[in-house]
């Protein structure tokens, strides 16, 4: 069994994108990654930016990412080295644009109640688990056609590898 | 087996005899929608090894978001769309000025009965009204779609809304979205289509049931479908007259061709039925578009600003609305008038509106999104109270994010201006 360690950030219901990445920076900031990262949650939590460090999760609430379609708003999370987003539920643009981008989306509520900030969660990808204090807690498994998808980083690199 | 209209439509365009929720199926949509958003999707389709785009007859781009460009990067930004666009030879590309993808592709009929669209915008939801499956992805769905032509789409359940009666004076569609958003909460549709039924859409007119498609993603839908009709089919030919008379029958004919309708006894996941009559001036509140509350107990709060516009409120029929409030009136509040579309400006300055909505003291903007997500013209300052008819009203949606929005019907907002706080235009003196 392969799991790995993350440290919790720990944010409420509802997050939508516009404080996740804002609209006015959606077409002149560049792609360049540290500038997108330096923008990441930034009129949620100013210290996110700051002090995230790679491998890091966040376990929000519900509906995590409604609002718009902008993909930065997943993007600019990955360049800021977070391994995945942990919520009770996901709002559907932001749900496929993470598999898209290679970031771990999980749905799981029962964990979120119990996690709080600075907690450490452990991953288990391949039983579709998540451990918090000894306890498991699980989370439904992707359709393997999406899963082959997230596990080749995205869906840039999935067609990339596709038509080498 | 009954399928739902989502689900028929799906079913056929990928291939299938029958599918059900939970499916996952692949498509090949009829349209592929991007916006001022293209230059970025383009550079990562070029990251892609296929080079050429595989239906370029079937990408519409609209530049529509950043118009005409505040600043030199959006300027840059632009050009970058408009040397793709020539490159690529995509025909169905609109111009500053031309207005907002979601009320331009309606009207230049790129977008029909039973045909299915994705777009790189989350309101693609919006075209259901015409009878389509049209849903928002991301960017790299995007590209990818530009290169391989298909995509995969999990089946949705559907949420199925009757709708009976008739919305009394004074309240519309966009108040009738805002009770059900508040019903049913922001997540009440994730993952789901809706799909509106029944007699009271008789009394919506083509303007008005846009708004329920368009609203629907503040839900969480993944789509919102309105059974095409009479209603809809003169809206089409009125339409397609003026945009593309050379091939306006025929387009019609392969739209009646190709509408699909729900069975009767197709099984769906919820039910609500609306009695019209029962919906009231509804209002959204600071900071969340589920943050309902009946205008009757909003407080008289002042407003510094008011803006009439975006792809939900930004049609005819809305700013007729507000003319008629503010004829004869003066605004104390500032009031940001922007058309959907160059058509919806024409018309409406045919009409008169124009002139009456300038006489009151209103600002008329170029036809495109304005400051709906806080790209330019007209964002919010600190502390400032904006009334507006868009369909967001998150923290820093508009500019600061010390600003505040509440979203109304276009008259509510047309009155407030007027009284400077927020009122209803039947109580003003
Ligand atoms: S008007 Fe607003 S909601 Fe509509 S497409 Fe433009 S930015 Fe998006």
């Amino acid at each position: 069994m392969s799991t790995s360690s993350h440290r919790v950030w720990k944010y409420g219901d509802n997050v939508n994108t516009d404080v996740i990445f804002p609209g006015k920076y959606t077409y002149t900031v560049s792609h360049d990654p540290a500038e997108l990262a330096r923008h990441a949650l930034e009129d949620l939590d100013p210290q996110f930016a700051a002090s995230v460090r790679p491998g890091d999760v966040i376990v929000a609430g519900r509906n995590w990412g409604n609002g718009s379609s902008r993909e930065q708003a997943v993007t600019c999370l990955v360049h800021a080295g977070l391994r995945a987003v942990i919520a009770s539920s996901f709002a559907r643009i932001y749900y496929r644009n993470a598999i898209n981008k290679g970031l771990l989306a999980i749905p799981c509520p029962e964990i979120v109640s119990v996690v709080s900030a600075g907690d450490v969660v452990e991953i288990d990808m391949e039983n579709s688990t998540l451990i918090w204090d000894g306890r498991q807690y699980s989370f439904p498994p992707l359709p393997a056609q999406v899963r082959k998808i997230l596990d080749a980083g995205g869906i840039i690199p999935y067609l990339q590898a596709k038509h080498r | 087996m009954a399928m739902t209209a989502t689900e028929k439509i799906l079913a056929r365009a990928s291939g299938n005899s029958v599918v059900k929720p939970g499916d996952v199926v692949v498509i090949e949509p009829d349209v592929i929608l991007s916006h001022d958003n293209s230059a970025a999707i383009a550079q990562l389709f070029e990251q892609l090894p296929h080079q050429r785009i595989r239906y370029p007859e079937r990408l519409a781009i609209t530049l529509d978001h950043a118009v005409p460009p505040p600043s030199a990067k959006h300027a840059r930004n632009h050009q970058a769309v408009r040397r793709f666009v020539r490159e690529h030879d995509i025909r169905n590309f609109y111009e500053v000025g031309r207005g907002i993808c979601h009320q331009v592709l309606c009207e230049e009929g790129i977008v029909g009965p039973g045909m299915t669209l994705l777009g790189a915008d989350s309101h693609s939801t919006h075209f259901g009204w015409l009878g389509a499956f049209s849903a928002g992805v991301g960017r790299s769905e995007i590209a990818a779609l530009w290169a391989t032509g298909e995509l995969w789409l999990r089946v949705p359940e559907t949420i199925r809304i009757t709708l009976s009666g008739q919305l009394n004076t004074g309240v519309t569609s966009k108040d009738l979205t805002i009770h059900l958003i508040g019903r049913l909460s922001s997540e009440g549709a994730t993952y789901k289509a809706v799909e509106f039924a029944g007699d009271g859409l008789n009394s919506l007119s083509p303007d008005s049931r846009a708004v329920l498609s368009n609203m629907m993603a503040e839900m969480g839908a993944k789509n919102a479908w309105v059974a095409p009709d009479d209603i809809t089919w003169a809206w089409l030919e009125n339409m397609m007259r003026r945009t593309r008379a050379h091939d306006c029958r025929e387009r019609l004919a392969y739209f009646r061709d190709n509408a699909l309708y729900a069975d009767a006894d197709a099984d769906y996941a919820e039910h609500y039925h609306i009695d019209l009559s029962r919906v009231e001036p509804m209002m959204s509140c600071p900071h969340a578009v589920d943050n309902v509350q009946p205008l009757s107990e909003v407080d008289e709060t002042p407003v510094d600003l008011g803006f009439i516009g975006t792809c939900t409120n930004g049609r005819l029929e809305d700013i007729a609305a507000a003319a008629e409030v503010l004829r004869g009136k003066k605004v104390r509040a500032r009031l940001l008038v922007i058309p959907a579309s160059s058509l919806v400006l024409r018309d409406a300055s045919e009409a008169g509106y124009i002139a009456t909505l300038i006489d009151a003291g209103a600002t008329i903007g170029t036809p495109g999104c304005g400051p709906c997500m806080g790209n330019h013209m007209g964002v919010l300052a600190p502390g400032e109270v904006c009334i507006s008819s868009a369909n967001r009203n998150f923290r820093g949606r508009m500019g600061e994010p010390e600003a505040q929005i509440y979203l109304a019907n276009p008259a509510v907002v047309a009155a407030s201006c007027v009284a400077g706080y927020i009122i209803h235009p039947a109580d003003l003196l």
